[in-house]
């Protein structure tokens, strides 16, 4: 009798144990995923965990320093203050698009769109704005969306993300799948994002030392030397798939947006440091 | 004695013929087929979102096989795509639930 008993608690407990996993909690996720990292790296200050690699290795650190006083960003920043502050064919600006007129909002995004129902990046954003003005959509892993989103990302410099997600279960679904995007494995190599930036940071693959997923969105867009210019959010989504062996997706796929989501509150109260220069 | 070792080479003959049929030269509908089952693997992996670019790289490869009509080599190539294929839809099915694993908590 007694066995049969605790059998059956045995079972009620696992059940329930997976009903919590199952639960989405941002805020409880949130706590874990700071309390991860910081824990395992006691001596990184919070706010520089937005410098990625440059705060997990003292030598790469004193490289950037050097190269940060000639910032190999700066010709992107200034084409995007340019791009930014020149009007459409039909009178208007980026700005008019934006809640204060696209200066200092950065951090505000991703966001939920309530009427749509799905996330909306700064990307995105953008090139809504073009579309809604008559202008054609730029492309997500070029230039002149890398120089745009520099320029806007630099007018937050210092401003902590502030991410929200409603009680709406649209919104919270999709901070969920990408929950679920950022710890799948793809590809032939069977890599998700998790396996080098919540396991391995700090660590090498080849040169390179990987950041911490804590804060790897603050400074994007960013130059990287590897690629020899400028890259955006999309381009970095990309570009991981690929280093997987797996197909990316469409750029500003829902997924995609939505991992960017997931990210950004984890980052919540970081300062936005983008745009920056990685190796 | 003759008789014996003539029954011996016609029986070993008869045995490799037998158990390698890959020693036959492949054809243009072994080809279409291969491909076929392969584009279908793929496609279904794609409807995950969770193709892999080998799985690309080997379907290219049969498909530039059979245009220079070598479809032994074009067959191998679809057989590999669709082993790849299927790897990465085990993948995605796996990971649907699998991924929870690795959560921070």
């Amino acid at each position: 009798m007694l066995r049969a008993v605790g059998a059956t608690l045995a079972v009620l407990l696992a059940l329930a144990q997976t009903a919590v996993a199952d639960t989405t909690d941002p805020q409880a996720d949130f706590k874990a995923f700071r309390a991860y990292f910081t824990k395992r790296f006691p001596k990184v200050p919070l706010n520089d965990f937005v410098n990625g690699p440059y705060s997990m290795d003292a030598d790469l650190r004193k490289q950037w320093v050097a190269i940060d006083e000639f910032p190999p960003y700066q010709f992107a920043l200034d084409k995007g203050q340019e791009m930014f502050g020149t009007p459409f064919k039909n009178g208007k600006t980026y700005g008019d698009c934006f809640a204060n007129k696209g200066i200092g909002i950065r951090q505000n995004y991703p966001y939920f769109d309530e009427k749509t129902g799905e996330i909306i990046t700064l990307e995105l954003a953008l090139n809504r704005c073009r579309q809604a003005n008559g202008e054609e959509a730029l492309s997500y892993v070029k230039d002149d969306m890398a120089a745009l989103t520099a320029y806007m990302a630099f007018t937050s410099r210092g401003q902590p993300f502030d991410i929200k997600i409603p009680s709406d279960p649209r919104a919270l679904a999709a901070y969920e799948n990408g929950k679920k995007y950022f710890y799948s494995r793809r590809g032939q190599l069977n890599f998700a994002c998790s396996s080098c930036h919540v396991q391995s940071p700090g660590e090498h693959i080849h040169t390179e030392v990987l950041a911490p997923a804590l804060g790897i969105v603050a400074a994007l867009p960013i130059y990287r030397s590897e690629w020899g210019g400028m890259g955006t959010t999309s381009r970095r989504l990309l570009t991981c798939n690929s280093q997987t062996r797996g197909v990316p997706l469409e750029p500003q796929d829902e997924n995609y947006r939505d991992v960017e989501y997931f990210l950004s509150y984890m980052s919540n109260g970081l300062p936005i440091s983008g745009p920056g220069a990685r190796p | 004695m003759k008789s014996i070792l003539a029954a011996l080479i016609v029986a070993t003959l008869a045995a490799i013929t037998l158990a390698e049929p890959s020693l036959a030269a492949s054809t243009e509908t072994d080809y279409k087929t291969a491909l076929a089952a392969a584009e279908a693997a793929e496609k279904e992996a794609g409807n995950l979102k969770n193709q892999w670019l080998p799985t690309e790289q080997a379907l290219a490869a049969a498909k530039k096989a059979a245009a220079a009509n070598d479809f032994d080599a074009a067959v191998k190539q679809a057989q590999q795509a669709e082993t790849l294929a299927k790897a990465s839809i085990f993948q995605a099915k796996e990971q649907d639930d699998a991924w929870k694993a690795a959560v921070i908590r």
